[in-house]
């Protein structure tokens, strides 16, 4: 079973996302910012990281760039799912190693999509899993 | 709604585009034109259908457009792009190297998804294409969808579906919550309203046409005129490009499936006998 590290600082995002995960056969990890989700991934890295952009302590982007530097930090995906829409926002992320963007509100079939196009998930799918 | 304005529905249907919807498909009907009746200000199908029935052509316009409005997205299936870029393109750009032209169609053009993916794919060949003509011709019933295709305009929650967030930053430009795909994309695809039911012979040839997901609403001899009449406007070595759940076998031999690549066939040199399907009645358009 893959595993995908949910980082935001919003306990009901945290558990919409798990909801939605868990249907598509991920185990989940929660963090609450970017500091605790950087402990996470030193513990064992995720095959996947959703992560929202503006929290305390640490926010996703600094998150991402010190994944990226971690000794394999370079094979989790990472798919932002964030409030940032800015078209500077998603190119930063881009550059910094992000392999997809979610501009919120998403829904289960935006998530099946993206993760579909990182190659987490198989092209067939279903929107309703 | 009552069973004889179902069923008047589904006969409407039937004889304007071809959409042959089974006796349980209520739901379907419901969901989509309760919308459209409190849009035009009426308490329900019923009144809708009252309007129909007293010869109101903007009504059966609209009673069409929106029941055979398909929901799409960009890329959507990816494998056809798949087999767009590795199998059909490297052909096509051998056989066509000497004048150097594709035409491709989208039959079932829809709001613009999936004319503008092929767009979007034919740009990121780059050189390859470099000196060629390329026509892509958008096609459906529905001007209304038509209109939003050429304005090439998406919601936030359309293009999160499909297309891969590069080729958003790449080729789109965003304003507030929308996004406008470039001018020069837009400049790739031409729009032509047009009832498959009907003769489309007038558009001349094509290398590729990609009739995805249209021809599942349609009933067998249905299916088995427009594969013929598609046979005959598409080169003898062009592709056409099927949905999932649609295929060729055991309706025509206009076509040959090819072999491992799913969804794709090419025409077999078969020319069936034509007949058009009856005539649609008018309904304004």
């Amino acid at each position: 079973m893959k595993t995908c590290l949910v980082v935001d600082d919003s306990g009901v995002v945290r558990k919409i996302a798990r909801r939605i995960l868990e249907g598509m056969e991920f185990t989940v990890i929660e963090a609450e910012d970017g500091a605790v989700a950087l402990e996470a991934c030193k513990r064992a890295l995720p095959d996947a990281v959703l992560l929202d952009w503006n929290m305390p302590v640490m926010d996703g982007f600094e998150f991402l760039v010190q994944l990226r530097r971690m000794p394999g930090g370079d094979q989790p995906k990472v798919v932002f799912c964030t409030t940032e829409n800015g078209i500077d926002h998603i190119s930063r992320a881009l550059h910094a190693g992000a392999n997809e963007y979610i501009m919120k509100p998403f829904d289960k079939d935006i998530v099946i999509a993206k993760f579909q196009e990182v190659g987490l998930l198989a092209l067939d799918t279903p929107a309703e899993a | 709604m009552t069973p004889p304005d179902y069923e008047y529905l589904r006969k409407l249907l039937k004889d304007h585009s071809g959409l042959d919807l089974s006796a349980d498909k209520q739901y379907l009907i419901e969901s989509r034109l309760l919308p459209l009746a409190r849009k035009s200000g009426l308490s329900g199908i019923p009144d809708l259908v009252a309007k129909i029935r007293a010869g109101s052509s903007t009504h059966t316009v609209q009673v069409v457009e929106a029941m055979t409005t398909n929901e799409t997205f960009f890329f959507r299936d990816k494998v056809p792009f798949d087999h767009f870029r590795d199998t059909i393109m490297p052909e096509v750009l051998k056989a066509r190297a000497a004048r150097r032209s594709v035409r491709i169609w989208c039959a079932a053009g829809s709001t613009g998804q999936e004319p503008y993916s092929l767009a979007m794919c034919l740009k990121e060949m780059g050189a390859a294409l470099a000196g060629w003509r390329v026509e892509i011709i958008a096609t459906d019933l529905s001007q209304e969808v038509l209109e939003k295709s050429k304005a090439g305009i998406y919601s936030q929650f359309e293009v999160q579906r499909g297309l891969p967030i590069q080729m958003l930053v790449k080729y789109f430009k965003q304003s507030g919550e929308l996004w406008q795909i470039n001018p020069e994309l837009r400049a790739m695809v031409q729009h032509r309203q047009l009832n498959l039911l009907h003769d489309f012979s007038q558009l001349g040839t094509f290398d590729v046409v990609f009739c995805r997901n249209v021809l599942i609403y349609f009933d067998q001899d249905t299916k088995i005129n427009i594969f013929n009449r598609l046979a005959r406007l598409m080169e003898a070595d062009g592709f056409l490009v099927l949905g999932a759940a649609e295929t060729v076998v055991g309706l025509t031999d206009t076509f040959k499936p090819i072999p491992e690549r799913r969804g794709l066939y090419r025409p077999s040199g078969v020319r069936a006998a034509l007949a058009m399907p009856r005539p649609a009645m008018a309904v304004g358009y």
